[in-house]
């Protein structure tokens, strides 16, 4: 838990990924690069689930909904203004505004629970049946149109005011990385502060912060939320990367993997999911790349053992084991220092008998 | 189109707009060592059905070709993505293709979805794209060459002869995505323009399984007959319970998608005798070119075959093709291809002539009309060497080969085409 | 007139078909605590037990009403032994833990049968004639069946020695264990049964649905989502559950067309946890099984 806990920590990790974005055209490949603004996404919304779920302790099933309406809010926008600046901005206000309501509807309904996690579920599985309906040419917001199950076309980032001047893939690289540091920057801060400190003790115990005489409804509104505007400008990126977006982004198996990823990650750690994110989508394409076996197979095999053998997730796991080792460690060298002096005092009794 | 470090400029089509090119592969593939070939095609998830035999084909056909002594003398590297049903891996493994592998040709997607997500990629990095799936017409692409069959193809010659045989009144049922759509459109047409009437035209999301309410629709319009377009493993279901209704003794089916998916197969031949389809290929054409074939395929596969359809013969052939055109161009080189590609290159394989028509970089190719017993389809119509006039109406690319969208986006009212 | 009786019978087959689906789920999820991601490919592996069994000559009813339960039942006890015991009171680990059991059945039925088995079975059972309409006489048998299905399951746990110890398990496993009851064993029955029943469920269903590998994908959210409206109580839950959502959604699909009345299902759903956050049967029949 060091890791996380600690502010400083967030900053150590959030430097090593700056410099790892500045060596990464040098050291990956052209297409490499390419793919990896796409993944980017997904690790900005396996991040919001991280905030949402491992320090809010809502189980929100599917913040997919908030991913894939700022994926949708964005495409629809930057296609309508003709730049992406505002349009990222609208999406991140869509994905949140949405959350609000949806959060005040279920919050200060205290539903709590799996049920909470059904209620979202449905509703991203809602909006994944409303936008495949939408394949008739007669659905067209402003210039886009939504395209239903074939999904639309998602502009690429331009630089600020000048809707011509489109990205290299480089530059939307570097500019998603640099998202994702800033938004991991400011969960971790966010979990540091007031707020976020009342939101762990809500976690750990919600009947007690209440007669503590927090509004536990409103600050789990107020997380839930802020989750929420991440996913959404997860979705952004996403859909920049793969420059379409489909209905598939609210799909139950998108839902269940934004879960894997944090449980695979850790609950409780900011960093655990985002690499959880990278390593589950390069085995999942390695193993599209293969053909030998089945991919389904292997990745199945794999997600069993893991559960089995790592079951709090790899960064936790990291860093119990660290700690253990630690903890022993200064167990022993207290247990040597004891010694020395025990056989010192018993030289000195020796010596002075 | 120049680079530059600040800006690019767009080409002038629409498409253009979302996916700025990039000159970025300086040199194209290597004059030596194996040529690249790159498939892109589900092999698992929901749509592996269709995925699973159009890679078996296409590596039987490469096999083949480097059996032969390989293309220009050098052999050809066949590398194969499994974008697992998902669209983004479709994305990624075509700028893999394109970028990293420097491919020398691509053969990939099933769906409209998939092609359409794919399709920018191989224009901006200047990859030569086959797309063998039999779709709902209208991509006009210099770079992409769609070999399946569309609805003027299809359609066109389905509708008059069921009506003729089956009654004037059609209930269209279709898949609720842009090929549905676009396909019951097409329908709508051809039934009008034979005089007919559409009573009802309903449409299905994906993963639909209980037709219940659907069936008993159809028995309150007392149709004629039944058109469908539907899609996938899931809409199975609705052939099974139209049967288990008694419905499909009393008001026929007539389809041109039921087989791709080898749906004759997973439906009884109680359930599926006396259905109508049409396509540019089936297992029981009758020539010797296509009896070798399937007997190869079968040698190959052994007791897992699976059974052969339009997509994976058309992968097949359409692999062929474009080593005819490698052959006559003399390089792999693109543009040279391209140019090969758009005078006329064929092939003669299962199916009959496979002809690149230029205007559309569409295929010219037979369609067949079948009717299913015993699972299995008896051929009881043949039309040779049909044109896609339906491309044809809105794309002209010897006019103006700098084109790069699909036309039927839209639907097709938008794309000037009367209904 | 015909029209309206037929389309009632065709509603109640909808809701008969929800249940059917969803009562599996409803002892493993409902029951049992672990979100069984797995769920749409136990009902997979018995309509492909069933498909395989008659391929081979097996008579179908045979296939379907024994067969189907066995095979799935035997591989859920399995199932249970190798993976979910690990996993008890860590309830969210078990989705992850399901959604890879769930990878594992798809790819190992496609590498087995391939991503296509041809299928040689139809629906038993004729057809029923309501004045002009037609309804299929296998739909009315499944109405049966799921009806039979729900008095049986009832009546194991409700009746027999097996449901009491079960559903004393579930409810306080450490007092049960104090008492001298292996709650093992208990568990490993109890997830084999659910698993039984999903496969009788798939079987069931194989004459009417495509069977493929990646069928199972199209039944796991409805089902879920009756499950979870049903609340605590499995059994009176998941029926009124599946006569509400299914009800509407049958309704709502004729009138308007499967899309709208697949959203109309949901958002009955949502707005039916927002009235009752513990489910139905946490406001009614809370007495109840």
């Amino acid at each position: 838990m060091k890791i996380a806990q600690d502010f400083r920590g967030s900053v150590i990790v959030a430097i090593l990924a700056a410099l790892f974005t500045l060596i990464a055209p040098s050291i990956l490949e052209f297409f490499t690069i390419i793919t990896l603004t796409q993944v980017i996404g997904l690790a900005i919304l396996a991040l919001s689930l991280a905030l949402v779920w491992g320090y809010g302790g809502i189980l929100c099933f599917g913040q997919t909904a908030f991913f894939g309406l700022g994926a949708y809010a964005y495409a629809v926008a930057a296609t309508n203004i003709g730049g992406s600046t505002g349009a990222i901005l609208i999406a991140i206000l869509v994905a949140a505004a949405f959350a609000a309501i949806l959060g005040y509807f279920v919050f200060y309904g205290r539903v709590s629970d799996v049920y909470l996690a059904v209620i979202t579920l449905t509703v991203a599985l809602i909006l994944y049946s409303l936008i495949r309906r939408t394949s008739g040419p007669e659905y067209k917001i402003g210039n886009a149109l939504l395209g239903g199950f074939n999904g639309t076309g998602a502009p690429p980032i331009n630089s600020p005011g000048d809707g011509a001047a489109m990205l290299f893939p480089e530059h939307t690289f570097y500019v998603a990385m640099a998202a994702l540091i800033l938004v991991y920057l400011l969960c971790g801060w966010v979990v540091k502060t007031h707020f976020g400190r009342v939101c762990i003790a809500i976690r750990e115990n919600e009947t007690r912060a209440e007669l503590l005489a927090y509004d536990t409804r409103l600050y789990k509104l107020g997380i839930f939320t802020l989750g929420a505007a991440i996913a959404g400008l997860g979705g952004v990126f996403f859909c920049v990367g793969v420059s379409r977006v489909t209905p598939d982004v609210f799909s139950l198996s998108q839902s269940a993997l934004t879960i894997i990823w944090v449980i695979v990650g850790g609950r409780g750690t900011l960093i655990g999911p985002i690499l959880a994110t990278f390593a589950l989508y390069y085995l999942t394409s390695a193993l599209g790349a293969q053909q030998w076996l089945n991919t389904n197979l292997v990745l199945g095999v794999i997600l069993i053992g893991f559960v089995l053998l790592v079951p709090k997730g790899v960064i936790p796991s990291i860093t119990d084991w660290a700690d253990g080792r630690r903890e022993r460690r200064v167990s022993r060298s207290r247990e040597r220092r004891m010694r020395v002096r025990r056989s010192r005092a018993t030289a000195g009794t020796e010596a002075a008998e | 189109m120049q680079f530059n470090r600040r800006r690019f400029l767009t080409a002038a089509s629409a498409a253009a707009l979302a996916t700025p090119a990039i000159n970025r592969r300086a040199m194209a593939a290597s004059h030596s060592g194996p040529i690249k070939f790159v498939s892109i095609l589900d092999q698992s998830g929901g749509l592996d059905i269709y995925g699973k035999p159009m890679v078996d084909t296409t590596k039987m056909a490469i096999d083949e070709i480097n059996a032969a002594g390989g293309l220009l003398g050098r052999e050809i590297d066949l590398q194969v993505f499994d974008p697992q049903s998902t669209i983004q891996f479709y994305t990624q493994f075509a700028t893999q293709a394109a970028a990293g592998e420097k491919a020398d040709v691509v053969h990939a997607g099933i769906t409209s979805a998939s092609r359409e997500a794919i399709r920018p990629t191989f224009s901006r990095f200047k990859t030569l794209y086959f797309y063998n799936t039999l779709y709902e017409g209208g991509v006009c692409d210099l770079n992409t060459f769609c070999t399946g069959s569309t609805p003027a193809q299809t359609v066109e010659k389905l509708v008059p002869h069921t009506m003729g045989k089956w009654g004037k009144k059609v209930y269209i049922i279709a898949a609720d995505y842009n090929y549905g759509q676009i396909t019951a459109q097409w329908v709508q047409k051809y039934v009008k323009d034979n005089g007919g009437e559409a009573v009802e035209t309903e449409f299905f999301p994906l993963d639909v399984t209980n037709f219940g309410p659907t069936i008993k629709k159809i028995q309150a319009a007392k149709p004629d007959m039944v058109m469908s377009a539907l899609v996938g493993g899931a809409h199975v279901s609705f052939y099974r319970q139209y049967a288990a209704a008694g419905m499909n003794k009393s008001i026929p089916i007539a389809s041109t998608t039921f087989g791709v998916g080898n749906e004759h197969k997973l439906i009884s031949a109680e359930e599926g005798d006396g259905m109508i389809c049409a396509y540019s290929y089936f297992e029981e054409v009758d020539n010797a070119a296509n009896k070798a074939f399937v007997q190869r395929f079968k040698d190959r596969m052994g007791d897992d075959a699976p059974a052969l359809n339009e997509l994976a013969a058309r992968s097949y052939e359409a692999a062929y093709i474009w080593a005819e055109a490698v052959k006559a161009a003399g390089t792999p080189e693109r543009e040279a291809v391209i140019e090969a590609l758009r005078s006329g290159a064929g092939y003669d394989g299962p199916s009959g002539r496979v002809a690149i028509e230029p205007k559309t970089n569409h295929a010219n190719q037979n369609v067949y009309l079948a009717e299913l017993k015993d699972q299995s389809f008896n051929i009881i119509e043949t039309h040779e060497n049909q044109p896609p006039t339906d491309t044809l109406l809105v794309c002209d690319l010897v006019a103006d080969p700098n084109q790069s969208t699909f036309k039927f986006e839209n639907g097709l009212e938008a794309a000037g085409i009367e209904l | 007139m015909d029209l309206v009786l037929s389309l009632i019978l065709q509603i109640i087959y909808g809701i008969a078909n929800l249940a059917l689906i969803s009562l599996g789920l409803a002892i493993i999820f409902g029951m049992m605590r672990v979100i069984n991601l797995a769920h749409g490919e136990f009902l997979m592996l018995g309509g492909y037990t069933v498909v395989v069994a008659t391929n081979n000559g097996v008579n179908l009813w045979v296939a379907m009403l024994i067969l189907a339960p066995l095979v799935v039942g035997v591989f859920g006890v399995i199932v249970e032994r190798l993976l979910i015991r690990w996993l008890y009171g860590r309830m969210v680990d078990t989705l992850l833990a399901t959604w890879g059991l769930s990878l594992l059945c798809i790819g190992l039925v496609t590498s087995i049968f391939g991503a296509s088995t041809t299928t040689t079975i139809s629906p038993p059972l004729g057809v029923v004639t309501i004045g002009e309409y037609t309804s299929s006489g296998y739909e009315l048998f499944l109405i049966g069946v799921t009806v039979a299905l729900l008095i049986a399951v009832y009546a194991t746990l409700k009746l027999t020695k097996l449901g009491l110890l079960a559903r004393g398990t579930m409810q306080n496993s450490d007092m049960a264990a104090a008492l001298g009851v292996s709650t093992s064993r208990i568990y490993m029955i109890t997830f084999g049964l659910g698993a039984a029943v999903s496969g009788l469920a798939g079987g069931l269903l194989a004459p009417i649905t495509g069977v493929l590998p990646t069928i199972g994908s199209v039944y796991i959210a409805k089902a879920f989502i009756t499950v979870i409206s049903g609340g605590m109580a499995i059994l009176a839950g998941t029926t009124t559950a599946s006569i509400l959502l299914g009800g509407v959604n049958g309704i709502v699909a004729f009138l308007t067309g499967p899309t709208i009345g697949e959203v109309a299902l949901l958002l009955l759903a949502i707005i039916l946890l927002r009235l009752m956050p513990r489910g139905i049967t946490g406001r009614f029949f809370k007495k109840s099984l």
